[in-house]
């Protein structure tokens, strides 16, 4: 039995059959974290007693003859900035580094009541801002493909943890690429549901009109079993979709015949070599599924990158106030007022990317900037929108990369934040429209890094995603 | 900073400017829960017991709407005549301090709940409306606590408890010219919100707080004076002692050439004065943006309708209801309505006995002085309105003399029976038998000869004597105007 090879179905299988228990899965599962972790630091946390507890409640479950659930026994990471109740969350920052919430975050809520086996908390950038998950105040997570580079971020660990076979599926989270980008990096599936699919009630927020959480998994079937699990609406996220949750299964017939699959051209630029290549072995491997592929053009897509900075950092000032100090951070020792304890414990507690952020987010929200920055940033971020509203009126997918270039080197692009936040270049257009973006492998570089494909659907269209992606795989796209 | 400046602006000073007041206030609307959550809204539990991860704004908790709140807010609009925006916006308003959890406040910025109503007050001048700019909702932030405890001198207390509770803010025009006048508007405000069941306002709980907007002008001006805000008016007397020292401050400034500066003062109701808190370049920069965590507010014109048939009239509409169709002096009127529950018995007097003057005769008289002795709240009275017409009614139709009623009605208070009831059993009732009170009558007369021959002799007013011994007699159940009558014909 190895973690790293079993899929979810395969796991259903096994326990119904009684092949396996789930508490030895999860033994297996927590024995092989613990092993693998060194080498990549995907864990901050593994959460035994959480994950045996689950375990055996599924076994009991079979014993009596009960459904355990479409999700029975599998062992799943959890991003740290998604809140378990009684099992510290910190987001990866010292500020939390004692934070045990009280609560459970709704899609945890549901993926233990669909039997799944939560094995313990991953490492992420600080407050989930960063592409490389360099900004974890507990240090960085090393790609399992290449142990001298970085998984992407901000999901790193969740990513890794998927990558290196210690889960069989993870939760990210996804504000501009967080998920689809460290998949890509790492060589597994990663999916940003639509805004509003998943509710985000227990995900800590970075930007709250942005962030999504969503699953990571070694395969399309996976990662949408765990989105069937999540989705649907919550009554604790007033943002959270009341649109029923379409059979996600069944959407994926094997067949990609017909589908009209865009490709913006604004996106195929700047890319390094050995992704251009993989790019174009992509798109001829979906024209021999019988896609038809027709070259469109978002025309916004250059404002997205200053749009999306000035959204998600005006978000983030707002929602990062809250760690002052007062009640469950980290508090500065040395204050001895408030204002000390408020910018010490801040100056202290924050890494250099979140006061960046705070910085800039301030600023942009600052009376008399309100109009020319954040104010207009809304506005880009509606013809954002509407580019691609017009551009599914011809096609049923966009095909992109996930990123300019593949994994890059630890420490390469940490002085200059600027090339960093490219990484994420062809990601946040989907997040500042709500869309759903599917990252899938497809391929390697000649130093065998991993490249991701993405998948742009319309809002909720998360079944047309699954089709095509589950295609794309079952075509050989991971091994192109 | 302020020593020099006298208590009061004189007349003379207040011939030459005018004050302009505008006011914020606070109202703290009485839901069962709170405004983001589902903790009580309530007031007295013990510290850091009423909160949950949303009001304590833990990592990943997110607000949802109440929407019992959303409709208090709106019978609050109805209430001050303001016009109901079909979709309002959330906003956050940011800024740090120990007892709000989140580092900001959710409240509505550029698209508030309501807009453009009045408050009509009475001044010297006659009646004036007062234009009520604003009304949004927004939730309350926490307590603390500087002093009282053995550590105060290093460490403030924070208690959350109040942390969520809803709030409307109603913002005036800067239509007030004088304390008296805000203090009227607040008195007519806080009235609006208690016949509305928006709240209690009880200021001692903070349910009603207040910040007063102050400037002066040469009276003849076209534009304001600069402006200062009053914090911490936090009862009526406050606001209007605060407002008389803030405004002769300001008199004084400018006659002796000095310029009022644009800032934040503190009213210190100990010192009767107040002193600055933080200036224009101190001032916050709230940074607002729509909350992303909130949907807009969208109220349906079904569900706004289905509110504005519940609205109970207003206090300045049942006055004038009262004066002209019930023909009460004006000041009953004002007595019966200074609260929705008062005004609501007195109705139902009067529709009980059709008589509204002796409606509120009784209800401003003997039944408030038998609330009164007892400090009962006329909602606890224990004599229906219903009651007290029936008694009413049985004076009209001279079953009870006045006299009569007045013993029976604290008996009914007593015993919470009906009059009737007390009447049979202590065997109380006017003698309208002319028979019976003929026969009492004579054996008056006859045991007093000497009054008699007084009478006939042509002193008239031992009619009066003679009147008293026939009430004693009948234990007042005989109509005094009957009894005179019998009488002059008999003596």
């Amino acid at each position: 039995m190895e973690i790293g090879k079993l899929t979810i179905t395969g796991i259903q299988e096994a326990l119904r059959a009684r092949r396996v228990s789930a508490r030895e899965l999860a033994q297996e599962a927590l024995r092989t974290a613990r092993e693998e972790n060194p080498k990549t630091n995907a864990y901050l946390l593994l959460a035994e007693e959480r994950a045996l507890r689950a375990a055996e409640a599924v076994d009991a479950a079979l014993g009596r003859g009960q459904d355990p659930g479409p999700l029975a026994g599998v062992p799943v990471a959890v991003k740290d900035n998604i809140v378990t109740r009684g099992v510290r969350t910190t987001c990866g920052s010292r500020l939390l580094e004692n934070f045990v919430p009280p609560y459970d975050a709704t899609a945890v809520e549901r993926l233990e009541r669909a039997g799944a086996v939560v094995l313990g908390k991953t490492n992420c950038d600080e407050f989930a801002m960063g592409s490389s998950n360099e900004n974890s105040a507990f240090g960085p997570v090393r790609n399992p493909a290449a142990p001298d580079r970085v998984p992407g971020g901000s999901s790193g660990g969740s990513a890794a943890a998927v990558a290196q076979g210690t889960a069989v599926a993870a939760l990210g989270s996804d504000t501009g690429g967080s998920i689809r980008q460290p998949a890509s990096f790492c060589g597994v599936v990663g999916l940003s549901p639509t805004y509003g699919r998943v509710s985000r009630y227990g995900l800590v927020a970075f930007a709250s009109s942005l962030d999504r959480i969503g699953p990571l998994a070694r395969n399309v079937r996976d990662a949408a079993a765990v989105l069937q699990a999540m989705a649907g609406r919550d009554e604790r996220d007033s943002t959270s979709a009341f649109a029923p949750v379409p059979d996600y299964q069944a959407a994926m017939t094997g067949e990609a015949r017909g589908l009209r699959v865009g490709v913006p051209l604004e996106y195929f630029e700047g890319l390094t070599q050995d992704t251009a290549a993989q790019m174009e072995k992509a798109r001829a491997l979906l024209a021999s599924l019988g896609c038809e592929l027709r070259e469109i053009s978002l025309p916004h897509t250059s404002y997205a990158i200053p749009c999306y900075y000035i959204v998600c950092t005006a978000e983030a000032s707002s929602n990062l106030a809250r760690y002052d100090g007062v009640r469950y951070t980290w508090r500065a020792p040395q204050a001895e007022t408030l204002a000390e304890m408020y910018s010490l414990t801040r100056g202290q507690g924050f890494g250099a990317e979140c006061k960046r952020r705070i910085m800039l987010g301030t600023y942009v929200l600052s009376a008399g900037y309100y109009d020319a920055y954040y104010l207009k940033a809304q506005k880009v971020r509606t013809l954002i929108t509407r580019d691609f509203l017009a551009a599914f009126e011809q096609v049923d997918v966009i095909a992109t990369p996930v990123s300019p270039f593949p994994a890059f080197r630890l420490g390469e692009k940490l002085d200059d934040p600027l090339q960093m936040y490219l990484s994420d270049i062809f990601t946040i257009t989907a997040s500042l429209a709500g869309l759903p973006g599917l990252s899938v492998p497809c391929g390697r570089t000649a130093e065998g890094l991993p490249v991701g494909l993405q998948l742009i659907g319309p809002h909720f269209g998360e079944p047309v995603l699954f089709r095509l992606g589950d295609a794309f795989e079952r075509a050989g796209g991971a091994s192109l | 900073m302020s020593t020099a400046a006298p208590r009061l602006a004189t007349p003379e000073e207040l011939e030459l400017y005018e004050p302009v007041i505008g006011l914020e206030v606070h109202v703290q609307l009485g839901t069962r829960t709170k405004i983001f959550c589902g903790c009580p809204n309530e007031f007295g539990a013990a510290p850091n017991t009423n909160v949950c991860p949303v009001c304590l704004g833990m990592p990943g908790a997110l607000p949802v709407l109440n929407r019992a709140a959303v409709e208090l807010g709106i019978r609050a609009a109805l209430a001050l005549h303001c016009e109901v925006r079909r979709r309002s916006v959330f906003a956050r308003k940011n800024y740090f301090y120990p007892d709000l959890p989140k580092g900001y406040q959710i409240s509505q910025y550029d698209q508030p709940l309501a807009e453009h109503g009045w408050v009509e007050i009475q001044t010297p001048a006659g009646p004036k409306r007062i234009g009520v700019h604003r009304l949004h909702l927004e939730d309350d932030a926490g307590k603390s606590s500087h002093e009282g405890y053995r550590d105060s001198d290093r460490f403030s207390y924070v208690d959350l408890n109040r942390t969520g509770s809803p709030l409307a803010e109603i913002v005036s025009e800067p239509d007030l010219r004088s304390p008296d006048e805000a203090y009227e508007y607040l008195t007519e405000l806080k009235l609006a919100m208690q016949f509305a069941g928006v709240s209690n306002c009880d200021m001692e709980k903070g349910n009603l707080r207040c910040d007063a907007n102050v400037s002066v002008r040469r009276r003849g001006a076209a534009e304001f004076g600069t402006k200062v805000e009053i914090k911490n008016l936090n009862s009526f007397r406050f606001l209007r002692q605060a407002l008389y020292f803030e405004i002769a401050r300001q008199v004084a400034l400018v006659e002796s050439g000095g310029r009022v500066v644009q800032e934040t003062r503190l009213y210190d109701p100990n010192l009767d004065e107040t002193f600055s808190m933080r200036s224009k370049e101190e001032a916050h920069d709230y940074r607002y943006f729509p909350e992303p965590d909130l949907l807009p507010l969208e109220v349906g014109e079904a569900w706004l309708e289905s509110i504005r048939s519940s609205m109970p009239a207003m206090p300045a509409e049942l006055r004038r209801r009262f004066v002209s169709d019930y023909g009460l002096r004006e000041y009953d009127a004002q007595v019966l309505t200074a609260s929705r529950e008062l005004a609501d018995y007195f109705e139902g007097v009067v529709h009980a006995c059709g008589d509204a003057r002796a409606a509120a005769n009784w209800v401003t008289g003997d039944l408030a002085a038998l609330l009164n002795a007892q400090s009962l709240d006329i909602a606890l009275c224990p004599v229906p309105p219903e009651r007290l017409g029936e008694l009413i009614t049985l004076v009209q139709k001279g079953e009870l003399t006045g006299k009569l009623a007045k013993e029976i009605l604290p008996k009914m208070f007593e015993s919470r029976e009906g009059a009737r009831a007390i009447m049979e059993r202590e065997g109380l009732r006017a003698l309208s038998d002319t028979g019976e009170l003929e026969r009492i009558i004579d054996q008056v007369i006859a045991a007093n000869p000497k009054q008699l021959e007084q009478y006939r002799g042509g002193k008239t007013s031992v009619m009066q004597f003679f009147v008293g011994q026939v009430m004693k007699a009948t234990r007042g159940q005989a109509n005094p105007a009957a009894v005179s009558e019998l009488l002059r014909r008999k003596l």
